[in-house]
């Protein structure tokens, strides 16, 4: 009985231990590079924790569309569109909790309507969000009428909307704006929701086996129906970061956000099939793919090497976690 | 270590292989000979699946030797053992359902004329004259999706044929098929004999044994127990060698009194094309239902429990009108569906054995939509002793367990729920002989709680052993009801499951 609990205690503990590794090689890398002194400063890691919020908040909707075995591709869409939406309700003089509410709320109903048509129509997710995808750019374009929605020019900086992801000190870690600790507090919501909630463990059931989570009794079209809807809202507030980033509405930015998020979610460990997956491998995974593009930058490699090499850690990523896998498999007998 | 070989088709002499944590085979010696079917028996987790994939390439031992045809060969690799003309036809088949058979057959040995191109001709001549040999009619243009699971198994058997093979390993191959197709079935492994091949023939069906094997090895715990003619093995001997101690009795006796009806099913229909289907089952009573593979045995049970869509008919339990339209409703009313596919129904693999145990009794275990786990697990944690589960810990994933401690699992997820009715589909499908003993027992405690019971199977002995009455059923509707079920002979059953009353 001691050994077993030793043991069950050893896989917790790796559990919590292994999304880091791949970060641990990342800042390794650059730490014995002649950028760690800049790399390795409170300011930068500043920078680097708000540069992750939009990513990490769209890869925690993205996790749990994963981890329920479907796939949303309208992410970068709807972030735009939220942003858009925002920048529009600013300048029509929507009070500032509205105005966060209307992001938060479009990015929502764009994955109700995701998830009616997976669920209702069975329809299968890829298609569904590859239409949403061009939907919400084309609306978000339409709204915007094809330019830029600036409301500085109106508000000036001085909107509260800007402070949820300014930075106010560039010399320190601290403080770090009201953003990142939204994002981190929701880090450990979802955490709780995806590992010890009756939600989390269907959501994990279907991905792994939607037939027998039906004959558990799980409604899983209903279920369904909420995974996108949930997704949605974090794109909406994703996009609500964004405008704050920005300060701006753009409805041409994040394209290709979307599979950023994927990325970010399937370093962290989850499985494109469905069943597996983590919310704190997915940020681990959005923290490594912004390091890699803030190392990149401070060593002076240009956009294309970039892109490259963030190319090369999910191939690998996705690898070593196969590895991992087949070991364990080949533990089994019969 | 210079390997001795004698003249036997197949030989593997001390074969060792071990897993981290497990001893799957200790020193296990195998003889073969032409044209006879060897039957290799032990209990789930004994080693046959391990002992057959060192056969076949899939592992490799960690000492011993393997002999065919009296030479040393060493098998790495699924390709040598294809090499040394050992096939193996797995459960679970290795066709390509959107391919013709003869494009199955071919698949990767393809006959090419001008180095390039597909011979088609060559290949169908091929095909009929490998379908002639073993004596079956089959169409060797038919979609392999569009044939039945006996046909798929003869594709599986033609392309082991085509690779020229002399070693022919069948796991369970008769699982999937009616009583008909496995005597069909039989006469093919008849044919392949008496041409020559060996074959070793896995299956937990022992009256199988008795009809088709010439010698019997016995495996237990990775050791090799036993080999003997099967002529002269009687059968509680060979249980006694399989589990390792006398079970006194097939079927254990149940002593409970019937009551009043509990379930009633009234006028049941799941199209507008089959006969309606009406019956009872009462208060501590096993029903038992059973027919031919395809008669809607299945398909009924889906449908009572809310899985499938009906188009007419009435649910009662205890009196009161039921309207279940889906498996949620028909759990909250107190119906249980253990169904027939453990892996592809009954489990979720991807989750741990205590993970599935919670997930049909989440609201038990949750408050405010967290769940409790340290409830889960002390409720988990008496099942485990309850059914003696065999598992490391609560924590292991479900798709490691054996198919025993599968069932298991699954029936401790709805048992949990004190359900009053409970459908099991096929409860002993791939379960040793003493892991059935223990389901057997747990039926009879059920029933003797009062539950209503109904047992769903193709094994005749074992509904004739286990159940109060049996309902025969046949395309789709009930065509038989058999009461005395002292003097119920399984002929008798058949009749009626065929339609030659």
């Amino acid at each position: 009985m001691n050994k077993l609990t030793q043991m069950m205690q050893w896989k917790a503990v790796r559990q919590v231990i292994e999304p880091f590794i791949g970060l641990f090689v990342v800042l390794g890398f650059f730490a014995v590079s002649d950028v760690s002194h800049i790399l390795f400063t409170g300011s930068t890691w500043n920078l680097l924790l708000v540069q992750t919020v939009v990513v990490a908040l769209g890869a925690m909707g993205m996790t749990m569309v994963i981890i329920s075995g479907g796939i949303d591709l309208s992410a970068g869409s709807v972030v735009a569109l939220s942003s858009v939406v925002g920048a529009k309700c600013i300048l029509l003089g929507v009070p500032f909790p509205l105005v966060i509410l209307c992001c938060v709320l479009v990015g929502g109903l764009t994955g109700a309507i995701n998830g009616a048509l997976i669920a209702g129509l069975r329809i299968v997710p890829f298609i569904v969000t590859l239409g949403m995808m061009g939907i919400a750019r084309g609306v978000a374009k339409w709204i915007a009428n094809n330019q830029t929605v600036n409301y500085t020019a109106k508000y000036g900086n001085e909107h509260p909307v800007r402070s949820i992801l300014e930075r106010t000190d560039f010399r320190h870690f601290f403080p770090l704006p009201p953003g990142v600790w939204l994002t981190a507090f929701l880090a450990i919501v979802m955490i709780l929701v995806m590992r010890r909630s009756v939600f989390g463990r269907h959501v994990f059931a279907l991905g792994s086996n939607e037939d027998t989570a039906r004959l558990c009794g799980i409604r899983v079209q209903w279920k369904k129906m909420a995974i996108y809807a949930i997704a949605g809202l974090f794109f909406g507030l994703a996009g609500l970061m964004q405008l704050s980033r920005l300060n701006l509405g753009d409805p041409t930015a994040s394209v290709g956000l979307e599979l950023e998020i994927i990325a970010a979610v399937v370093i962290g460990g989850a499985s494109l099939s469905g069943g597996s997956g983590s919310i704190l491998g997915s940020m681990i995974g959005a923290l490594i793919i912004v390091v890699l593009k803030l190392g990149s930058t401070l060593k002076g490699w240009e956009n294309h090497i970039q892109e490259i090499i963030i190319g090369v850690v999910i191939i690998f990523a996705v690898c070593v976690d196969r590895f991992r896998h087949s070991g364990l498999l080949k533990r089994s007998r019969d | 270590m210079v390997a001795e070989c004698l003249t036997p088709l197949l030989e593997m002499r001390g074969i060792a292989k071990a897993f981290p944590g497990v001893q799957a085979l200790k020193n296990v010696d195998l003889t073969l000979n032409e044209g006879e079917v060897l039957a290799l028996l032990g209990e789930n987790g004994a080693g046959k699946s391990t002992l057959i994939k060192v056969l076949s390439g899939a592992h490799r031992p960690d000492s011993g030797t393997i002999c065919v045809k009296g030479e040393s060969v060493e098998i790495r690799r699924p390709m040598d053992a294809e090499r040394h003309g050992i096939a193996v036809i797995y459960q679970e088949f290795n066709l390509i359902p959107a391919l013709s058979v003869v494009d199955n057959v071919c698949l990767g040995n393809e006959r090419r004329s001008r180095g390039l191109f597909i011979d088609r001709a060559a290949q169908v001549a091929m095909v009929e004259a490998l379908l002639e040999r073993i004596g079956v009619e089959l169409d060797p243009h038919a979609l392999v999706s569009t044939l039945t699971v006996a046909q798929q198994q003869v594709v599986e058997i033609v392309k082991a044929l085509s690779r020229e093979a002399s070693i022919l390993v069948m796991d369970e191959p008769s699982a999937a098929l009616s009583h008909k197709e496995v005597d069909r079935m039989f006469a093919v492994v008849d044919e392949l004999t008496s041409q020559g091949m060996g074959v070793i023939y896995i299956s937990h069906r022992l009256e199988e044994i008795d009809r088709l094997a010439d010698r019997v090895s016995i495996l237990r715990d990775g050791e090799h127990v036993a080999t003997e003619a099967a002529k002269t093995l009687e059968r509680d001997r060979l249980i006694e060698l399989m589990v390792g101690r006398k079970l006194e009795n097939e079927f254990p006796a149940r002593d409970t009194a019937i009551g009043e009806v509990r379930l009633a099913v009234r006028d049941l229909k799941r199209n507008e094309a089959l006969d309606p289907v009406s019956f009872d089952v009462c208060r501590g009573e096993v029903l038992g239902l059973t027919g031919l593979v395809g008669a809607g045995r299945t398909e009924l049970a889906r449908a009572i429990f809310g899985a499938d869509p009906r188009v007419g008919g009435e649910i009662q339990l205890d009196g009161k009108s039921l309207k279940l339209r889906s498996p949620r409703e028909a759990i909250a009313a107190g119906i249980c569906l253990l169904t027939e596919d453990r892996k592809a129904q009954g489990l979720v693999l991807g989750l741990s054995v205590r993970e599935n145990f919670g997930l049909p009794n989440l609201d038990q275990f949750s408050r405010g939509g967290l769940i409790n786990r340290a409830q889960e697990s002390t409720a988990f944690d008496q099942y485990v002793d309850r059914f003696s589960i065999k598992i490391p810990h609560a924590e292991q994933g479900a798709g490691l367990l054996s198919g025993g401690n599968q069932q298991k699992v699954v029936l401790a997820k709805w048992l949990f729920r004190n359900a009053e009715v409970l459908i099991f589909d096929e409860p002993t499908r791939g379960i040793d002989v003493g892991a059935k003993y223990e389901i057997y027992q747990l039926i009879n405690q059920l029933a003797g709680e009062g539950k209503a019971v109904i047992v769903i199977s193709s094994e005749l002995p074992e509904v004739i052993g286990m159940c109060d009455r049996i309902l025969v059923m046949r395309e789709g509707a009930i065509r038989g009801e058999l009461t005395d079920i002292e003097g119920v002979s399984q002929e008798e059953i058949l009749r009626i499951a065929m339609g030659e009353d």
